[in-house]
C-alpha cells in the first residue's frame, strides 16, 4: 500500500515519542492510546474531538498520543513496558494476555464497559473485483476450485483470526454442520489461498496492488477504506449471508494510569466513545456503531447481515485460541500432514 | 596457528587490548546471546525437542538454510565477476556502478521486499513476462532466493574487491611467461589468492540471508511447509506469546549458523595457508 512507509514512519515515531513521554514534563495531562493498524484515522479524529471536550469540561489541556501496529505486536509492547494508559486492540485475546503475562489489568476487564467493552463493532465481508467476475456470493463459493482467496495468516494476524472464525462458523451453521464438516470446509478453502501475508494490510496490498486473488476476506471498515482510496470502479463489497460480529475491545491499563495519575481522564476517554458524538465518529470511519440512533442514521451504509458471536459459537476467545490457533490447533492441522 | 599466547610480543599493550576485546565481545555479543539461552532454559528438554523438531519447523530449516546457501553461492560467482569488472576494466560510469553495489545494504529491508514483490508479482514488470512460461517468482521459494541474493551481493563484492586491487598485473604476466594459458593462470594463480576473500564474502552473505526477515516476508508467500522461513516461525511463536518457543527455535538456528560459519572459517584458513605455500 502506498501509505506503508508513512505508516511505518508514524508507528516508529510514535514509539519513540512514547518512550520520551516520562522525560517531557508538560503542563496538561497526557494519554497514550496503544491501538492496532486500521484505527489510525478513527482515533486521529476522535482525539481532536475528545481533547476539546475535555478542555471544556476540566480546563485541562490534554495531549493524546497514538501508537499503531499489529494487534499482537502492540500487546507485546505493553507487556514489555510501553506505558499505555488505554489499549484499543483488535481482539480480546490480546488484552487477556496483557493480564496473564504482566498483570497490568484485572482478569474481568471486559465486563467494565458495556457491550463486551467494544464501543464499535465490525464484521467480515468479501472484497471482489468490479463486476464480481467469479460470481462469489457466499462462503461456500470460496472453496470452489479455481477461486483464489486472499486472507492473512491467522497465526500472525489478529484480524485474520476473525476471518478464520467467520468462515468456520459459516460452515458450522450449515444444515448438518459439525466440527468435522467445518474442518473439511476450511481445508478446501485454504487450498485456494495462494499467499499467507503476515498482516491484514499486507493482504490488502497483495489483493489490490499485486492483483492476486479473486476475493479478499476483510474487515468491513478495511474494505470500505480500500474502495474509497482506490476507486469504486475497481472493487466491490460482497456481504455473505452470515458473518461474525467482530468486537475490537477497549480498556484501561490500571497499573499505568494509577502510576501516572491519569485514571480519571482515561476512563472518560473510553466512556466518551459510547456517547452519540463518539459513535458518530466511529460510524464515519465505517465501524458499526452500537448506539441504536446513530446506527439507524447509518443504516444505508451497513447492510443487515446475520451475525454469530464468538461467545455463543466458540465459547470466547481463550477457547477459540486454544482450539484453532495455538500450535497443533485446527489451523496447523490443515497444513501439517498427519501427526 | 598457535594456540598459546606468546608472552614476548614486540608490540606493547597486548594485555590491555586483549582484555578490551574480550570485554567488548562479551557485552555486545555474548550477553544478549546468553539471555537467549536462559529464556530457552525455561523449557523442559522434551518440550524443547518437540518445538524444534516439529515438521513445520524442520521444513523451515531446510528452506532457510538451503536457500541461503544457494543464494550465497550465486553471489560467490557473480560477486566475483562484478568485483573483477570493477577493478580490472575501465568503463564509463564505473563509480556509479561501484556505488550501486552497496545499495542493497542501505535500503531498508521492508522496502526491498515490497519492491521485489512488485516487480516479480504476476502483474509486475518482470513477473508478467515470466508468467506465461509458468515461472512464478513472487510468493514461491524462488522469490525467497531472489530476495536473499539481492541482499547478499555487496558482501562478496566488497570482500573480494580490495584483494583484487592489491593483486599485481605482474603476477599474471609472470604466469604467462612461464607458459600458463589464461585458464591455468586463473585457476592456479589468481583463484587461490582470491579464495579466502571469496569464502569470507560467502560466509557473510550466507549469515545475512539466514537472518533476513523484512524483505523476504513480502515476497515469500509464507505458506506453511513450502515457503515459510524460520524467522517467520519465530515471529509466529511470539504472536502467540510463546517467548520460550520462539527463543528455542532461535537457539537452534544460531547453533546451526555458528557451526556452518565455523566450517567456512576453517576452509578459509586452510585455503589461506595453501595460498601462502
Amino acid at each position: 500500500m502506498k501509505h506503508f512507509k508513512q505508516i511505518l514512519f508514524l508507528t516508529l515515531s510514535v514509539f519513540t515519542l512514547g518512550a520520551l513521554v516520562p522525560f517531557t514534563a508538560s503542563a496538561g495531562s497526557e494519554l497514550l492510546n496503544v491501538s492496532y493498524d486500521p484505527t489510525r484515522e478513527l482515533y486521529q479524529d476522535y482525539n481532536t474531538v475528545f481533547s476539546k471536550y475535555w478542555l471544556k469540561k476540566s480546563g485541562d489541556a490534554l495531549t493524546i498520543k497514538q501508537s499503531h501496529g499489529g494487534s499482537g505486536t502492540q500487546a507485546r509492547s505493553v507487556i514489555d513496558g510501553l506505558e499505555a494508559d488505554v489499549v484499543t486492540l483488535a481482539l480480546a485475546y490480546d488484552i487477556d494476555e496483557i493480564h496473564d503475562k504482566a498483570k497490568l489489568l484485572p482478569a474481568d476487564w471486559q465486563k467494565r464497559l458495556p457491550h463486551n467493552s467494544s464501543p464499535y463493532t465490525s464484521t467480515i465481508v468479501f472484497l471482489v473485483r468490479k463486476g464480481n467476475p467469479k460470481a462469489i456470493k457466499d462462503w461456500s463459493d470460496l472453496m470452489k476450485p479455481g477461486i483464489a482467496v486472499i486472507t492473512p495468516n491467522p497465526k500472525t494476524s489478529g484480524g485474520a483470526r476473525w476471518n478464520y472464525l467467520a468462515a468456520w462458523g459459516s460452515a458450522l451453521k450449515q444444515k448438518g454442520g459439525s466440527d468435522t464438516t467445518a474442518k473439511d470446509f476450511m481445508t478446501k478453502l485454504f487450498k485456494n489461498v495462494p499467499v499467507l501475508d503476515s498482516g491484514a494490510r499486507g493482504a490488502t496490498n497483495t489483493f489490490v496492488q499485486r492483483g492476486l486473488g479473486d476475493v479478499l476476506l476483510a474487515w468491513e471498515n478495511e474494505a470500505f477504506l480500500a474502495i474509497n482510496e482506490l476507486g469504486k470502479d475497481k472493487f466491490e463489497i460482497v456481504v455473505p449471508s452470515l458473518s461474525i460480529l467482530a468486537e475490537p475491545p477497549v480498556t484501561l491499563v490500571d497499573k499505568v494510569v494509577d502510576k501516572k495519575g491519569t485514571r480519571k481522564v482515561a476512563e472518560e476517554y473510553l466512556k466518551y466513545l459510547y456517547t452519540p458524538e463518539g459513535q458518530e465518529i466511529a460510524a464515519k470511519h465505517y465501524y458499526r456503531p452500537i448506539d441504536k440512533k446513530i446506527a439507524g442514521k447509518y443504516a444505508k451504509v451497513f447492510p443487515k447481515v446475520k451475525l454469530i458471536t464468538i461467545d455463543e459459537v466458540f465459547g470466547g476467545w481463550r477457547a477459540a485460541q486454544t482450539k484453532h490457533f495455538a500450535d497443533g490447533g485446527s489451523f496447523d492441522q490443515i497444513y501439517t500432514p498427519g501427526k | 596457528m598457535k594456540l598459546f599466547i606468546k608472552q614476548n610480543n614486540i608490540l606493547p599493550g597486548f594485555g590491555l587490548s586483549l582484555g578490551y576485546t574480550i570485554f567488548y565481545l562479551g557485552v555486545i555479543v555474548l550477553l544478549p546471546l546468553s539471555a537467549l539461552v536462559v529464556k530457552t532454559a525455561s523449557l523442559s528438554w522434551t518440550a524443547f525437542l518437540h518445538t524444534v523438531t516439529h515438521p513445520r519447523v524442520l521444513a523451515s530449516y531446510r528452506l532457510t538454510f538451503g536457500t541461503a546457501l544457494l543464494a550465497a553461492s550465486i553471489n560467490g560467482v557473480f560477486g566475483l565477476l562484478t568485483a573483477w569488472v570493477l577493478t580490472r576494466y575501465r568503463l564509463p560510469g564505473k563509480r556509479i556502478i561501484d556505488a550501486l553495489v552497496d545499495l542493497p545494504f542501505a535500503l531498508p529491508t521492508a522496502v526491498a521486499g515490497i519492491t521485489l514483490a512488485t516487480i516479480f508479482a504476476p502483474n509486475g514488470w518482470v513477473g508478467r513476462y515470466l508468467e506465461p512460461y509458468g515461472i512464478k517468482v513472487a510468493y514461491t521459494p524462488l522469490g525467497i532466493l531472489v530476495a536473499m541474493t539481492f541482499i547478499g551481493l555487496p558482501f562478496v563484492v566488497r570482500t573480494v574487491q580490495p584483494v583484487l586491487e592489491d593483486l599485481e598485473g605482474e603476477l599474471e604476466e609472470a604466469a604467462a611467461c612461464l607458459g600458463a594459458n589464461r585458464w591455468q593462470t586463473f585457476r592456479r594463480v589468481i583463484f587461490p589468492i582470491l579464495l579466502p576473500a571469496i569464502l569470507t564474502g560467502f560466509a557473510l552473505a550466507f549469515a545475512r540471508a539466514v537472518g533476513e526477515y523484512g524483505s523476504i516476508i513480502f515476497i515469500a508467500g509464507n505458506m506453511p511447509m513450502v515457503s515459510e522461513i524460520t524467522p517467520l516461525l519465530i515471529i509466529t511463536k511470539l504472536e502467540q506469546y510463546d517467548y520460550a518457543g520462539a527463543t528455542a527455535i532461535a537457539v537452534v538456528m544460531l547453533a546451526a549458523s555458528f557451526l556452518l560459519l565455523l566450517v567456512i572459517n576453517l576452509l578459509q584458513w586452510r585455503s589461506r595457508r595453501y595460498a601462502k605455500a
